[in-house]
């Protein structure tokens, strides 16, 4: 193995972390904001309002997400009505497509792991809130998402590292972030071994950052509530999006 | 947008200068689970009463109390509060499920009426102040400034001056339980519910809960009790209801309730709880 060229390829990749963050917080954001009122959504009683959300994400998780990669970047362009819409300012960039992919599969689980914190939620909690009077939307806000949150940030935190790890995926459709780069560079060297293994020491850096953060906010938030008797620590665990 | 909530909530008996006050619940009928839990209960709570409610477990007090504040919603029957009838679709005879017509009226008339619970249900992901100043903020309007000022009359009211930025679970039951009743008193309710508020407490911690709300009592305030603590009702309460099999067997004055009880359950019920 060449040092010198892992440590050079280590440095030229990291301009694909730019890239590689942009695409990770952008559909962390966009997953969040979806998954929420999802997560409502799915946990409800009324089977009008939770069944459509189970199709969703009995689909988004059921296939690969290269498959959604593909079917949104190569297959969306061949519907005439997309064509000529105004969508079609976003969906013929392939960084919107992997917003979207990214946005919509990783919303589709975070909805699922929101909904496993709000049904485990007391009732007594729910029932205190109701009883001075809270409305509906009140204790959701306040009472039932907060506890939900705290309950099931490991699992979210899990989560938002195999999105990290999900972004890779955007360099099959030309984009150069991470992996994109590191392909790009192969070519031009014909030195993978190198090359991916810098690739791969970015990326867990990155997890490594990310799982500091996340163990610090858990902390910080359990320090004083949630009642648990030892700490759960946020741990790499295969990746649930399938390749 | 915190003033429109604050107008939404207008004190009772606006508009209504004739209106009883006090609570009035009649025939109440309530199905749980396959079983006939209140079986057309009247009852009447006047203002400035200490009502305790007894009887075994499955005699359905518990759930007659809930019904007042519509965290239970009767299958059938009326519910005034302050003489305001309180809009309920009845449960119907193919198994539909009561519900709740009117919410808006539902959420003020249970901020109008503090309820302490068995298992004290404080919210965990916030302190003891917190606790308490939560449903003033939210639902009268209150600024937070001038709710964490009540909110502290409260705690020190309950003996927790010192606990206020405690969470729940650094607390102890008995403690949990007075900040849960400090919770009840900030909203400065008309009437206090008590749901077996000593139920889930070691035996250690019965005293200080007790302690307060015997000093509350003291308050001429409008409480109902549903306990099990024979001498605390004894000593406490202004009228005392015995319940079985879904309905009120005897009540009256604490002293004819302990000393020389009608029926024949009663009898029994008293003493083997001696």
């Amino acid at each position: 193995m060449d040092i010198m060229l892992l440590l050079t390829s280590t440095v030229t990749l990291t301009g694909g972390i730019p890239l590689t963050l942009l695409l990770t917080f952008a559909s962390l954001l966009a997953g969040f904001v979806l998954a929420v009122p999802l997560a409502f959504m799915r946990a409800s009683p009324r089977k009008w309002l939770s069944l459509p959300v189970l199709a969703y994400t009995y689909v988004f998780r059921g296939t690969p997400l290269l498959v959604q990669l593909f079917i949104i970047y190569y297959g969306l362009g061949q519907v005439g009505a997309i064509r000529s819409s105004v969508l079609w300012v976003l969906l013929r960039d392939p960084f919107w497509c992997c917003l979207l992919a990214f946005s919509l599969n990783g919303a589709a689980y975070t909805t699922e792991i929101f909904r496993g914190g709000i049904q485990a939620v007391a009732t007594g909690m729910i029932e205190a809130a109701q009883a001075v009077g809270m409305s509906p939307l009140q204790i959701k806000r306040r009472i039932i998402f907060p506890i939900a949150f705290r309950s099931v940030l490991p699992s979210y935190a899990n989560e938002v590292i195999s999105l990290v790890k999900a972004t890779s995926l955007a360099s099959t459709v030309t984009l150069l972030e991470i992996t994109g780069l590191s392909r790009k560079l192969v070519s031009e060297t014909f030195a993978p071994y190198e090359i991916f293994i810098a690739a791969g020491v970015l990326y867990l850096g990155l997890t490594f950052l990310l799982t500091g953060f996340f163990n610090v906010l858990e902390a910080r938030l359990n320090a004083a509530p949630q009642a648990r008797t030892h700490p759960r620590r946020v741990i790499l665990r295969q990746v649930p999006h399938e390749q | 947008m915190r003033a429109a909530k604050a107008l939404s909530y207008p004190a009772f008996g606006v508009g209504e200068p004739a209106a009883e006050p006090g609570i009035r619940a009649e025939r109440i009928e309530k199905r749980l689970g396959g079983n006939d839990v209140l079986r057309g209960v009247e009852l009447i709570v006047r203002p400035g009463e200490i009502l305790s409610i007894l009887g075994s477990s499955g005699s359905g007090k518990s759930t007659l109390l809930r019904c007042l504040n519509l965290l239970t919603i009767p299958d059938r029957g009326d519910i005034w509060v302050h003489g305001e009838k309180l809009a309920i679709r009845a449960a119907s005879q193919h198994g539909g499920p009561a519900g709740i017509l009117d919410h808006r009226q539902v959420r003020r008339v249970r901020a109008s009426m503090g309820m302490v619970f068995q298992n004290f249900n404080l919210w965990p992901h916030k302190t003891a102040l917190e606790n308490v100043t939560e449903g003033p903020v939210l639902v009268k309007g209150i600024r937070r400034g001038a709710a964490a000022e009540l909110g502290r009359h409260y705690l020190a009211k309950v003996g927790l001056s010192d606990k206020a930025d405690a969470y729940p679970r650094h607390l102890s039951g008995g403690q949990q339980q007075r900040v849960a009743i400090a919770r009840a008193l900030a909203m400065e309710p008309q009437v206090l519910l008590f749901d077996e508020p000593t139920s889930a407490l070691d035996p250690e911690l019965v005293g200080e809960v007790l302690r307060v709300m015997a000093a509350l009592a003291g308050e001429g305030r409008t409480m109902v009790i549903v306990t099990h603590e024979l001498a605390f009702a004894r000593e406490v309460s202004t009228r005392a209801a015995f319940m079985h099999g879904g309905l009120i067997e005897e009540e009256s004055p604490p002293q004819e309730f302990f000393s020389s009880p009608v029926s024949g359950r009663l009898r029994g019920f008293l003493a083997s709880h001696r």
